[in-house]
């Protein structure tokens, strides 16, 4: 607790955050005393914001009356850059937008492109695309859950977890060379096809996560105390979790059966067998076995994946959109045009509009991509999954204690780089 | 399906159509959003997915202008129930308000802060119109097409006119 600043309440009113410095006279840290009020400062950097945010916490004794999230600390202009960026330069920048999960980003945002350019790309390029996918999502399902057991006080639940995810990064270094800003997808397929042992890896993978799921899950699911600290906390109806924006994880735990893979599927996904979890109250328990059986389904998904996966070509047999070989730009003539065109000028888009939405971890990532033509988009617009989720947190921990506020918080899966792009 | 709801129980209120890629979109004045969206809610368009706006600094920066203004507000609606997408785009001039959704869509809260936040299109009525992204005292607004790639000099700038890339886009 000793990054909480506390200060009492002073006789002067209640002003903008952000306006301190400019100010100097009155801080967010001073409010209008009527009784035992009192602010606490939560974050901006603090273990349990994961990411720089910052909450405003009004309480009375430790009830919360009011919470002010304050963000905008990672703001890196993501949607600007774009504007000066071609297409296949801001494939790096999706990485950095949910950073647990950076695959997935690269997914979607390609899906988006390749929506524009009116192309399919090859299967076995969408297969590895859900299989990357997927390994992502227990990646960042691990994340969430773990770290929301640590704040919480059950530290070895992450352990446990944890292990786990350091094979699903070994994974995404074989197949992409990093670890964790995997810019992997190229606008018509991959960046390269998986390499020799890459599967051998994934099927030991499959073993051993669904026994640490299993682990975890003795670890938590009846312990008593965990019931304590997350049932009731943070419920939310389904009506108010549509109406706030909700999507992923935290809207089906409110009991809305909605999944893009199912409801609207790309890249194959109606193909595949798996289930939806859905909740009942939309509280921090509800969240977290939402979390968990999904993880089991990407699981059985990523077993059918490697079932059928078949040889072929990872990239769409366009030179106009996908690199040629590097051997044959060497030796070719056209492939040597098309590598230089493609570079220096890029790729011939139509003029248009799309949003297309994919299902990350966190819930609906869209992208809406407005081309006038040019090398670059007009307008390249993100709709994080988790900006929506946030905008709740004032009544999602009203009436609740600092703790709860934790443990919500936590359960929001609320990235940094994502909500403030 | 939707549009032609739309078109039966408010004619004329869509100025212009087009359907991209299997994107629908309609374009409506200012005036009938309200009417459009209480359409919408009653209509099963009960997620509203997203709220941006796209800045077109050549077009005409009329008042009242039927479909001109600087800028595109475009929302993006889901029907949950028959998962149909729908794309509504309402143009605006520089310096012109737009009637908040907040009321009826929680969600709006945030994405109007941000809109204006980041193109400085105000929402009326809203109820707690400021900056989200940056801070109070930002000079300018970052996504508008003349605020500069770079940034300018946020700390002590003299208004925001340096031009980027000197007012052109680079081209293929």
């Amino acid at each position: 607790m000793d990054s909480i600043a506390i200060s009492r309440q002073q006789n002067s009113p209640a002003t903008g955050p952000r306006s301190e410095g400019s100010t100097g006279s009155s801080s967010a840290t001073r409010h209008a005393s009527d009784g035992d009020h009192m602010i606490v400062n939560l974050g901006p950097s603090h273990p349990t914001t994961h990411g720089t945010l910052r909450i405003i916490l009004e309480l009375e004794g430790e009830t919360i009356l009011k919470a002010t999230p304050e963000m905008g600390y990672l703001h890196r202009g993501v949607e600007k850059l774009g504007e000066s960026l071609s297409y296949q330069q801001f494939i790096p920048l999706t990485d950095r937008l949910n950073y647990c999960s950076s695959i997935m980003n690269n997914v979607g945002y390609t899906c988006a492109v390749e929506k524009l350019l009116g192309i399919e790309i090859p299967k076995r390029a969408q297969q590895i695309r859900v299989l990357v996918s997927e390994l992502a999502r227990i990646a960042d399902h691990i994340v969430c859950v773990g770290v929301n057991a640590v704040d919480i006080g059950a530290f070895t639940a992450f352990l446990y977890l944890f292990r786990q995810r350091e094979t699903v990064y070994d994974l995404f270094e074989m197949a992409a060379g990093q670890r964790l800003h995997t810019s992997f997808t190229r606008i018509g397929g991959l960046f390269r096809d998986i390499p020799e042992g890459f599967v051998p890896l994934c099927e030991r993978f499959l073993v051993e996560c669904e026994a640490s799921v299993d682990e975890c899950e003795r670890l938590l699911t009846h312990n008593p105390i965990w019931h304590d600290r997350t049932k009731g906390i943070g419920a939310i109806s389904p009506e108010d979790a549509v109406n706030y924006g909700y999507s992923g994880p935290c809207l089906r735990a409110a009991g809305v059966p909605q999944d893009l893979r199912k409801a609207q599927p790309y890249l194959g996904y109606e193909t595949y067998d798996f289930d939806i979890p859905v909740g009942t109250t939309g509280d921090v328990f509800d969240r977290y076995l939402v979390r968990m059986e999904e993880m089991r389904q990407s699981l059985r998904i990523i077993r059918q994946v490697l079932d059928r996966l078949e040889p072929g070509p990872v990239n769409v047999d366009d030179p106009k959109i996908a690199l040629p070989p590097k051997e044959k730009v060497y030796t070719r003539m056209e492939s040597l045009i098309h590598h230089f065109k493609l570079i220096m000028h890029g790729m011939e888009m139509p003029v248009g509009e799309v949003y297309s939405a994919t299902e990350a971890a966190n819930g609906e990532l869209g992208f809406y991509i407005v081309s006038d033509g040019g090398k670059n988009p007009y307008r390249i617009r993100v709709r994080p999954p988790c900006l929506p989720i946030f905008s709740s947190f004032h009544d999602q921990v009203k009436g609740c204690l600092i703790a709860d506020a934790v443990a919500v918080l936590g359960a929001m899966n609320i990235i940094a780089g994502e909500l403030d792009r | 399906m939707i549009i032609e709801h739309i078109d039966a129980q408010l004619p004329a209120a869509v100025t212009d159509r087009h359907d991209f890629r299997g994107d629908q979109t309609i374009v409506v004045a200012k005036a009938n959003l309200l009417a459009l969206v209480d359409l919408l809610h009653r209509e099963g368009f009960q997620f509203l997915v997203d709220i941006t706006a796209v800045d077109w600094p050549e077009r005409p920066n009329a008042e009242g202008a039927a479909a001109a203004g600087r800028f595109d507000v475009v929302y993006h609606w889901l029907n949950l129930a028959s998962q149909e997408r729908l794309r509504v785009k309402v143009p605006v001039a520089d310096g012109e308000t737009v009637p908040t959704l907040a009321g009826l869509f929680k969600t709006a809260n945030w994405f109007e802060r941000e809109v204006f936040d980041l193109f400085g299109i105000c929402f009326e009525g809203h109820p707690n119109m400021k900056r989200l992204l940056t801070w109070d005292d930002f000079p300018g607004h970052a996504l508008r097409k003349d605020f500069p790639l770079d940034g300018g000099d946020p700390f002590c700038m003299e208004g925001c006119t340096a031009p980027y890339n000197n007012g052109e886009r680079a081209r293929g």
